[in-house]
């Protein structure tokens, strides 16, 4: 029988892999969890109704008429006596109080919070119209609300590319670790294993737990979100696996000397920090000053959030990704490279 | 020693020294070490006696500080490492394996690193795991775990194999079957060397055993060879009802058949050829002096005390752990206060 010692490291990670509840959780399990809880909190809705308290006085019911059907839509009003209405107020169940006095219309409303601010705007807009205000300049409304350019839409890749990033950090830097903790790599180490078969097989793992990954993430966004995918299927599974390759080398260089899962969970969290902020996983980086774009696409995640936005959302081809495709590349290759140099095995 | 041929394990003038900022921990101090073809040589000593520190440098896991290590004819280091490996077998002090994998899995695993070797199945059928191949690790006792280890230094069919305390903390049963394995390794005219604090352990397994304390050899030789050095073949140890007695050897030397005393923690140790004329003569020289016995006992000498000759301790002293001597010491009390 011929034994393979590639082939066999790489089993036993797999094995080992599936084996362990947890790894299978956090892999498979949490992404889910998450990108269902976010594509509810971000999902599109109905225009929000503004609710509006008007004092009860001689003036209210031409006020009232003013704000509701058939003159006005989108607003909850409801008129009250004085002290119930400040009460309302107070307790957030209003945004703003209408008082109708002599001298015209009074709005009581805190302006710190943003959607009293909207609503003084909103509600003000509709009692002058109903008082006869006409407005200089004709203007419409013309709404997106079709899939490809909703929140979700962004989202979905965002989330992708940084699951592709906690696993190939946590994955491999903290199972790295941890083996060496437990001294098993010592004990590796202690029989003719060649070293880079052992990486390698640590790379060659998260590979495969890439796949499934990929297929849950997309497919919840599909099958919940609508999310379509205008790339290549074949295409999208192509970044993202370069995308784990390389952030399993970089898990690799993080975890290559830390004795201590303390250490190495720090210093993963010090690497990854900066990308959850900065690499446009929940909005776009384009928010940030100009000055920081260089230092933003040089971090790994955005080049592959990029990459993978314009293959899934835009249906770009493969080449058209080249520049990030190969910095992924680069940056995976020469993080093993350092990792092999330096890793500790004792 | 026990043929012409070369040295299986060579090394001269071993030092180790652990520099920790404020502590200096010299681990081996000076260490020289012949182990040939064929035999199973026993490093034997006390916990923090350098075994361990000696033991992973002829690994090649750990690098001296000074002195000069060869193995099979290579030195670690020097380009040669990997083809090294392939023909010599470890277990660590502690050998931690995969919780999550089987025995048959770990076992293949293994097998996988060496060009030539052993058929997985049937090493694991020679640690007698036949029944647990499809367990996992984690559901394996500390025996069948330590026998794993051996079937993984075994599996890659060593010329030379690493055992570094390989029964501590294991029931008999399981030292039992540990210590079968390593015969049957002896058998093949393989090289076995073993690091133990169990004396009866070294005197069954070992055909020469080197005592190890404080970083270097204190004794080295077959198992009878040191036990005759002792000069008498039994030892009586005795405790009297006051904790005054200046016991010399000079004050009991004239008594027939007593050739060495010491005093030892809570009474004394003599070593004696004759015990049938020392012995009476002994609780009469007591009697004189007005002490009172309070425990007697005699056996036939072992390594341990050809430790406690050397050294004045025993060697659970220093590992602080009492149940480190194991059983084995055949001795029976002839009398009791």
């Amino acid at each position: 029988m011929e034994y393979h010692a590639l082939k066999e490291l790489w089993l036993c990670r797999v094995r080992q892999f599936y084996r362990e509840p947890e790894a299978v959780f956090w892999t498979y399990v949490f992404p889910l969890i998450m990108i269902v809880g976010l594509g509810i909190a971000f999902r599109n809705r109905p225009a929000e109704r503004i609710a509006v308290d008007v004092v009860k006085s001689d003036g209210s019911a031409d006020a009232m008429a003013a704000l509701s059907p058939p003159v006005a839509d989108g607003f909850d009003v409801e008129v009250r006596r004085r002290i119930d209405c400040r009460e309302r107020l107070r307790l957030g169940k209003t945004s703003i109080v209408v008082d109708v006095t002599d001298e015209g219309y009074v709005y009581r409303y805190d302006p710190t919070r943003p959607e009293s601010v909207s609503a003084r705007a909103r509600v003000d807009d509709a009692l002058q119209r109903a008082a006869g205000r006409t407005d200089p300049v004709a203007a419409s409304d013309h709404l997106v609300m079709e899939p490809g350019s909703r929140y979700i839409d962004f989202l979905v890749p965002g989330l992708l590319g940084m699951n592709l990033m906690g696993g190939g950090l946590w994955g491999i830097g903290y199972v790295t670790v941890d083996m060496r903790v437990r001294k098993l790599l010592k004990r590796l180490v202690a029989s003719p294993m060649r070293r880079s078969d052992f990486l390698l097989s640590l790379v060659g793992g998260r590979l495969i737990f890439t796949v499934p990954e990929v297929a849950v993430v997309l497919g919840a966004g599909v099958l919940l979100f609508d999310i379509m995918i205008t790339g290549r299927v074949a295409s999208v599974m192509a970044v993202a696996l370069l995308g784990a390759c390389s952030f399993s080398g970089i898990g690799l260089l993080v975890a290559c000397r830390a004795r201590r899962l303390e250490t190495v969970t720090g210093l993963m969290n010090v690497i990854m920090l900066p990308m959850w902020l900065l690499s446009g996983i929940f909005f776009s980086y384009e928010r940030f000053p100009a000055w920081l774009h260089p230092f933003i696409k040089a971090l790994p995640l955005t080049q592959l959030n990029d990459a993978l936005r314009a293959v899934i959302l835009e249906g770009e081809s493969l080449p058209s990704q080249w520049f990030a495709l190969l910095y992924l590349t680069v940056m995976g290759t020469g993080c093993f490279c350092l990792a092999l140099r330096w890793f500790r095995w004792n | 020693m026990l043929n012409g041929s070369s040295p299986i394990i060579k090394c001269s003038g071993l030092c180790k020294t652990y520099d920790t900022g404020r502590n200096r921990v010299e681990a081996v101090r000076g260490l020289d070490l012949e182990v040939h073809s064929g035999e199973c040589f026993g490093l034997l000593g006390p916990n923090g006696a350098g075994k361990t520190t000696t033991v992973e440098i002829l690994e090649g896991l750990l690098a001296p500080t000074s002195g000069s290590v060869e193995v099979l004819g290579m030195r670690w280091g020097a380009g040669g490492d990997r083809a090294l490996r392939q023909q010599i077998g470890i277990t660590l002090q502690e050998t931690r394996l995969n919780d999550k994998l089987t025995v048959v899995e770990v076992v293949t695993l293994f097998r996988s690193f060496y060009r030539r070797g052993l058929d997985p199945a049937g090493v694991i059928e020679a640690v007698s795991l036949q029944e647990k191949r499809k367990a996992r690790v984690e559901k394996l006792s500390g025996g069948q775990r330590q026998r794993l280890a051996v079937a993984c230094a075994l599996v890659g069919d060593p010329q030379l194999l690493f055992l570094d305390e390989p029964t501590t903390g294991l029931d008999p049963q399981s030292r039992r079957e540990i210590w079968a394995i390593v015969r049957r390794h002896q058998a093949r005219g393989r090289t076995t060397l073993i690091t133990t604090h169990y004396m009866d352990e070294a005197e069954r397994l070992c055909d020469r055993v080197a005592v190890v304390d404080h970083g270097k050899i204190i004794a080295l030789g077959t198992p009878s060879e040191l036990i005759a050095r002792l000069g008498g073949g039994h030892v009586v140890e005795f405790a009297v009802n006051r904790q005054d007695l200046p016991l010399e050897l000079g004050r009991v030397s004239d008594i027939p058949g007593i050739e060495s005393a010491c005093r030892q923690r809570d009474g004394f140790l003599l070593t004696v050829s004759a015990p049938h004329l020392a012995i009476p003569r002994l609780l009469e020289r007591l009697n004189e002096w007005n002490y009172e016995l309070n425990r007697l006992t005699t056996r036939h000498a072992s390594l341990e005390d050809v430790f406690v000759s050397l050294t004045g301790r025993h060697i659970e002293d220093d590992g602080g752990d009492s149940a480190s001597v194991g059983p084995g010491h055949a001795g029976h009390a002839v009398a009791t206060e």
